[in-house]
């Protein structure tokens, strides 16, 4: 560790200690529980700082109706396209990956534009869209190149509310997801009055994230402080932001583990829905919908989601639940909490 | 899904733009963004999602500095 790190460390431990007492910390993107992991920052931090996982992995927050009615539609000839950290994400009846192997056809891929090309070839493709504000952009822009999608697009600050309005949960401070925010800006998150930094996504960048919150503590402050402005504007990305608000419009949503967040979803406009999976197949996704019978499962994953338990306070995590066999969509993103618990803590 | 990787624009042709990652060249879609070529991006995905600053080192050692020159 070369000296300048190690000073900033110790500036670190010095503040925590003033602050005295245990102190939360929640970090928003999965990408940056990735970072923590990697860089083995919670074995480095002062022992009052906890730092927990967000709402932040996509793919772990699209609730299992999303992958039932995904799953429904490959299952009766549709063929469907998705980004392949979706792929194993079991829903109620099975994940796609499980579908495909009974013979449906569902395509990863990579990009969005690959869904466009492979529109040609199989006109009637319907594109799981889903992500926060950083991937909507991508398919809305794919929605007016004349792709079919199912839309569960969410938007990020709604969560925070549903997080901050949750009493069991014990929150300090956040640590803003960096890549939502290139896109949001930063003036969105004025509304929550509660210390927040938005950060990048080196190990260094998560300990300036973690010092200016310890900073704010120590003054009393709750302001949303910038410290990934190398990407993240104040605006965000206008631009980006008007293709959003051309094809969808907000709606109720719901997420894994929140249950409905009002105004956190984005549907389709009415304008668009002639590439509306919805609308397009919607007998279909009302039928699937009726005969889809909701499985009991231990998993945890919900709570983790909110920050509520870590995941090794999930009985199945490590046991029946690992990378290789995911019981929930945790486990299954390599952005999930627990995936990422388990890849680094073996 | 946040993964992104910053790259510098070679050259634009209509929506897409060949992009350099430390040697390696892809093309990108550039429809979110407003750039010119010799601009940096962040590239998730396939599309560049917002422009980014040349020097992305500048502003983390920068902090470094100013923290320890505060004497904290």
């Amino acid at each position: 560790m070369n000296s300048e790190l190690k000073n900033f460390l110790k500036s670190i431990h010095e503040k925590a200690e003033k602050i005295g007492r245990p102190l939360w910390f929640m970090e928003l993107c999965g990408t940056h529980a990735e970072a923590i992991a990697e860089n083995g920052i919670k074995n480095i931090l002062p022992k009052n700082i906890t730092l927990v996982s967000g709402p932040g992995c996509p793919v772990c927050v699209t609730d299992q109706s999303d992958i039932d009615v995904m799953v429904g539609l490959a299952l009766h000839g549709i063929p469907v396209a998705v980004y392949g950290d979706a792929i194993q994400v079991p829903g109620n009846l099975m994940s796609l990956e499980e579908a495909r192997r009974n013979g449906a056809d569902v395509n990863i891929v990579y990009d969005i534009t690959e869904g466009v090309e492979m529109k040609k070839e199989k006109p009637n493709l319907v594109f799981f869209g889903l992500g926060f504000e950083t991937t909507t952009g991508m398919t809305a822009w794919a929605i007016r190149n004349g792709l079919i999608v199912y839309s569960a697009h969410k938007l990020f600050p709604p969560a925070m509310e549903a997080l901050l309005q949750n009493k069991k949960i014990r929150v300090d401070g956040f640590i803003n997801p960096g890549h939502v925010s290139a896109i949001i800006g930063t003036e969105i998150y004025a509304q929550f009055k509660i210390p927040q930094v938005i950060a990048g996504f080196t190990g260094e960048d998560v300990l300036i994230a973690i010092d200016k919150l310890l900073t704010q503590i120590i003054s009393g402050e709750k302001k949303v402080e910038n410290a990934y402005s190398r990407l993240v504007k104040k605006d965000g990305n206008p631009k980006a932001r008007k293709m959003i608000a051309e094809v969808f419009e907000i709606s109720d949503a719901t997420w894994r583990g929140f249950g409905k967040i009002k105004n956190s979803g984005l549907k389709i406009r009415k304008k668009y829905r002639e590439y509306d999976a919805e609308f397009v197949y919607r007998d279909l996704i009302s039928k699937i919908k009726k005969e889809t019978k909701t499985k009991p499962s231990a998993c945890r994953c919900g709570e983790v989601l909110q920050g509520i338990i870590s995941s090794k306070d999930c009985p199945l995590f490590g046991k029946a639940c690992n990378p290789d066999n995911p019981q929930g969509a945790c486990m299954v993103s390599r952005e999930g909490s627990c995936s990422v618990e388990y890849r680094y803590d073996n | 899904m946040c993964l992104a990787i910053p790259g510098k624009i070679i050259s634009i042709k209509n929506q897409l733009a060949t992009v350099d990652f430390d040697g390696i060249q892809k093309e990108i879609n550039i429809s979110l963004v407003s750039v010119r070529a010799g601009e940096y991006v962040m590239v998730h995905a396939g599309f560049a999602i917002e422009k980014m600053d040349a020097d992305y080192a500048s502003e983390m050692k920068g902090y470094l500095k100013t923290e320890l020159k505060a004497g904290v």
